[in-house]
């Protein structure tokens, strides 16, 4: 069975709009518009999208916060909202701007209460804690109150605490948003971790395009509320015309750069002629061939090959939307 | 294992003692404020011997029901009102995704425990009002005389909780609620009958307020009503506060949902 | 209101002519900026006719089968309770934290660096505010008053205008008071327990809980000329319900003067010094 089986899940929010003077008008907004997503046990699964494409829209229908109008969704069997607390003990949820932790309390004891109020038997908890205190580092601020934690060390504590009563799926809302280059990599770490053992699944929203290169084996592409991609990151790079580019240094400026090939395109050229940019977008001749080409007509002195990134991929997804 | 809420009372408890000059603070403005409504009352008696026809003795009973009910509620509830804070901040979402009730859990963040000074001074001074009203005690005026100050927190807290439902409809409805919460404390403060007309019907019986303090007086004094209805009337406190509860607990429920229909 | 820019030249000059145009500029930004607390300001007019009908009905049943306590009729409670809930809002008692606030974050810095000394930029704003709130929060309150239980005309003419002075005066006592104690900002750090002591003694002690005149005649006289409080909310409802005779009507609003002028002139001071621990201490 599925860990979550969401069909034609559907959101929309009335606002009223100003319109003259005192007079409002009611309009309908679909932030989720149809959406059909289903995630198999230990998946890693990357949920991106512009801003207020409907991403934590939908996070917050899969775990029980928000009411869906319209569609079907299942996540670990239960229906979220009618079955909320059951489904609670099954998932964990990491916003990364809301805290689930005390924040006038020392860390240590955030974990205790969450033990309690999942009702975790001791020795599990116990276990999981430790694990978590090695993998996170966290013996140096555990009897820190939560407020003077940093926002990386808070993070290391959101993860753990959503962990401890070992869920079956956790789901992430921007875990990395605003933490330094360190902690970003060991929030990244941790859960690569998490993911590898197969038997979490996460669910993970993140701006952070290096986020979805680590930890996203799987992307699903939202826009307007609707998915619009859903496969590997190499569909992805496929389906979008993701082009690998060639860059070549020359001895000496050409006098025509621009090369006849299929699939072939001058992408950039230095000012003084030396540097040239190539870009192929798979369709027509390797990297090998262009440069075989190229170095019958100039002399080479280096080059280099520079794979697509989901950078690019992802700005001129959100451009074209 | 004990209740997962007394594990969150007891950490909410540490939370707050963790700012002690504040709290020592807060725990002495809410005992002057109490005072100052205390020499309200007895500002009114020195101008004039007799209030809607209660004695001083008899009004302070009256006053120190109210005012025990209002504390209890204020020190189990009154936090409540920060609701839009929770929303704003995103409390409610991460409430919402653990696997117990939303109002509980609530309530238990929200315990006020430096409002207890309140509780204290109020409890003492009914003390002190029941000696001073001489009240001629039975079996039945010693059990009402703890039921009622519990009922009327039972109501206030009621009232504590709708009002602030009203915020997932109408952000703007802070000062609203304190209307009803804390004019029911002022309301509840005085003999009913000191009040007339549609006033009087809409707060004193429409709202529950005469069965705060009024009625629950009226038995412990032994004294008929003035506005001719039973005296036995005190008895239904218990009554009238579990209705409170219900249509609170309703008013509330239908709020989460509209919460979660809307997310806002 | 000479006291404001007493350290301008005398009147005509341009300079003063600069001055009240800037005063002005800014008196109108501070309605504007209340102008757009819509649902605020619905709450607390609903809040405050609340508390009038609370207020009048124990007032009225202290009065009792008489018809008279502490000098007041019934007519005259009525108007003492419902002209005091239109004016909490003018004259504001609670929930100013602007300057406090601004020392916090420490954004007065820029307050200190315009040509205007920020006592007159304040009070500009504060009055401004009151402008607004005269619109918006007196007349509900005052109008349910008159429609319910029915309130007291005054019988001589001065009394309008005595009044409308009496209010202006009010403001600018109750702006001062509130400077003081936001401006202790400057040297505490939490100033709550102030402001908590504020709210509570500004309340009782400026008639808005119960007339000051029921407290014994010893009292009232020592709070009316020992303390700022009853220049606050007293004064100006006793003028209007005309609880005096005219000379007694007009002094209790020339000792309004002083206290206003004489708390305007310990904002002036406090703030000197609190801008000389600035520039000593590097805030």
């Amino acid at each position: 069975m599925s860990v979550i089986e969401a069909v034609g899940l559907r959101k929309q929010f009335t606002v009223r709009v100003k319109s003259g003077r005192l007079r409002r008008t009611r309009r309908t907004v679909a932030a989720v518009d149809g959406v059909d997503l289903t995630v198999e046990r230990g998946e890693m699964l990357g949920y991106i999208g512009p801003n207020g494409a409907g991403k934590s829209t939908t996070l917050k229908m899969l775990t029980g916060v928000l009411m869906p109008s319209g569609g079907s969704v299942r996540v670990c069997g239960y229906a979220p909202v009618p079955e909320r607390t059951r489904l609670a003990r099954r998932i964990g949820v990491v916003f990364g701007q809301r805290s689930q932790l005390w924040w006038d309390l020392p860390l240590q004891e955030s974990f205790t209460l969450l033990r309690h109020i999942y009702r975790v038997p001791p020795a599990d908890h116990a276990a999981r804690l430790r694990e978590c205190r090695s993998l996170l580092d966290l013996d140096e601020f555990l009897d820190t109150p939560v407020r003077q934690l940093s926002l990386g060390q808070r993070m290391r504590g959101e993860l753990t605490a959503a962990l401890l009563h070992g869920p079956e799926v956790l789901f992430l809302d921007e875990p990395t948003i605003g933490l330094d280059v360190v902690s970003k990599q060991a929030v990244r770490g941790f859960l690569a971790a998490q993911g590898s053992r197969g038997d979490t699944t996460l669910v993970l929203t993140t701006h952070d395009l290096a986020d979805i290169e680590r930890l996203a084996r799987r992307l699903v592409v939202i826009d307007h509320g609707r998915v619009v991609h859903d496969g590997t990151l190499d569909s992805l790079h496929a389906r979008y015309g993701s082009r690998r580019l060639v860059v070549v240094d020359l001895a000496e400026p050409v006098p025509d750069p621009a090369i006849e090939l299929p699939g072939v395109t001058l992408a950039a050229a230095s000012p003084d002629g030396l540097r040239l940019t190539y870009a192929l977008d798979g369709s027509g001749v390797t990297a090998g061939e262009l440069v075989a080409r190229l170095a019958t007509t100039a002399a080479l002195r280096d080059l280099a090959v520079v794979e697509p990134s989901i950078e690019e991929v992802v700005t001129r997804l959100y451009a074209e939307g | 294992m004990a209740s997962p809420y007394l594990h969150l009372l007891a950490a909410q408890a540490r939370s707050q003692l963790s700012y002690r000059a504040s709290f020592a603070l807060d725990l002495f403005g809410n005992v002057v404020t109490l005072g100052a409504d205390l020499l309200a009352v007895l500002i009114l008696f020195r101008v004039t011997p007799l209030l809607g026809g209660f004695t001083i003795a008899e009004e302070l009973l009256i006053f120190a029901l109210a005012a025990t009910a209002f504390a209890l509620a204020d020190l189990a509830v009154g936090n409540i009102e920060r609701i839009r804070l929770y929303v704003r901040i995103g409390l409610l979402d991460a409430l919402l995704v653990r696997p117990l009730g939303v109002l509980p859990q609530l309530l238990v963040v929200d315990f006020g425990l430096r409002r207890a000074g309140r509780v204290v001074y109020a409890a003492v001074l009914l003390a002190g009002a029941l000696v001073y009203a001489q009240v001629d005690w039975t079996p039945g005026r010693v059990a009402l005389a703890i039921v009622a100050p519990i009922s009327g927190a039972v109501l206030f807290s009621a009232i504590f909780v709708a009002g602030a439902t009203v915020a997932f409809w109408w952000i703007e409805s802070g000062e609203l609620a304190n209307a009803l919460t804390y004019g029911g404390r002022d309301f509840t403060a005085y003999p009913v009958n000191v009040y007339s007309g549609w006033f009087r019907r809409v707060f004193a019986f429409g709202a529950g307020f005469a069965f705060v303090a009024y009625y629950p007086a009226l038995v412990l004094l032994g004294r008929p009503d003035p506005l001719g209805l039973p005296t036995g009337l005190g008895w239904a406190s218990p009554a009238v506060a579990g209705v409170a509860a219900a249509v609170a607990a309703f008013v509330w429920r239908t709020g989460v949902r509209q919460y979660r229909s809307t997310g806002s | 209101m000479g006291f404001i820019t007493a350290t301008v030249p005398g009147p005509g000059s341009p300079n003063v002519t600069a001055h009240m145009r800037t005063f002005f500029a800014i008196a109108v930004s501070g309605f504007r900026r209340y102008a757009t607390y819509r649902q605020a300001t619905v709450a607390a007019a609903v809040t405050n006719s609340m508390f009038g009908f609370l207020r009048s009905y124990v007032l009225l049943a202290v009065t009792g089968a008489v018809g008279v306590a502490a000098g007041y009729g019934s007519a005259q409670l009525a108007s003492y309770v419902w002209l005091g809930q239109g004016l909490i809002g003018v004259v504001m008692f609670w929930g100013w934290t602007d300057l406090a606030d601004r020392v916090r974050t420490g954004d007065v810095v820029t307050d200190l660096q315009r040509p205007i000394h920020p006592v007159t930029s304040y009070l500009a704003a504060d009055l401004g505010r009151a402008g607004h709130a005269v619109l918006s929060r007196f007349g509900v309150p005052v109008a349910l008053g008159a429609i319910f239980f029915g309130l007291y005309t005054p019988t001589r003419w001065p009394t309008y205008p005595l009044f409308a002075i009496s209010v202006v005066l009010a403001v600018v006592a109750s702006f001062a008071c509130r400077y003081v104690v936001n401006a202790a900002a400057f040297w505490l750090l939490d100033i709550r327990g102030l402001q908590l002591a504020w709210s509570l003694v500004s309340g009782v002690l400026s008639g808005l809980y119960f007339p000051l005149r029921f407290l014994p005649g010893w009292a009232t006289t020592a709070l009316w000329l020992g303390t700022p409080f009853p220049s606050i909310l007293q004064t100006p409802i006793d003028v209007a319900v005309e609880r005096d005779r005219p000379v007694r009507q007009v002094g209790l609003v020339a000792l309004q003067l002083c206290w206003a002028a004489g708390m305007l002139l310990l904002a002036r001071w406090v703030q000197g010094r609190a801008v000389h621990r600035l520039v000593i201490q590097g805030g």
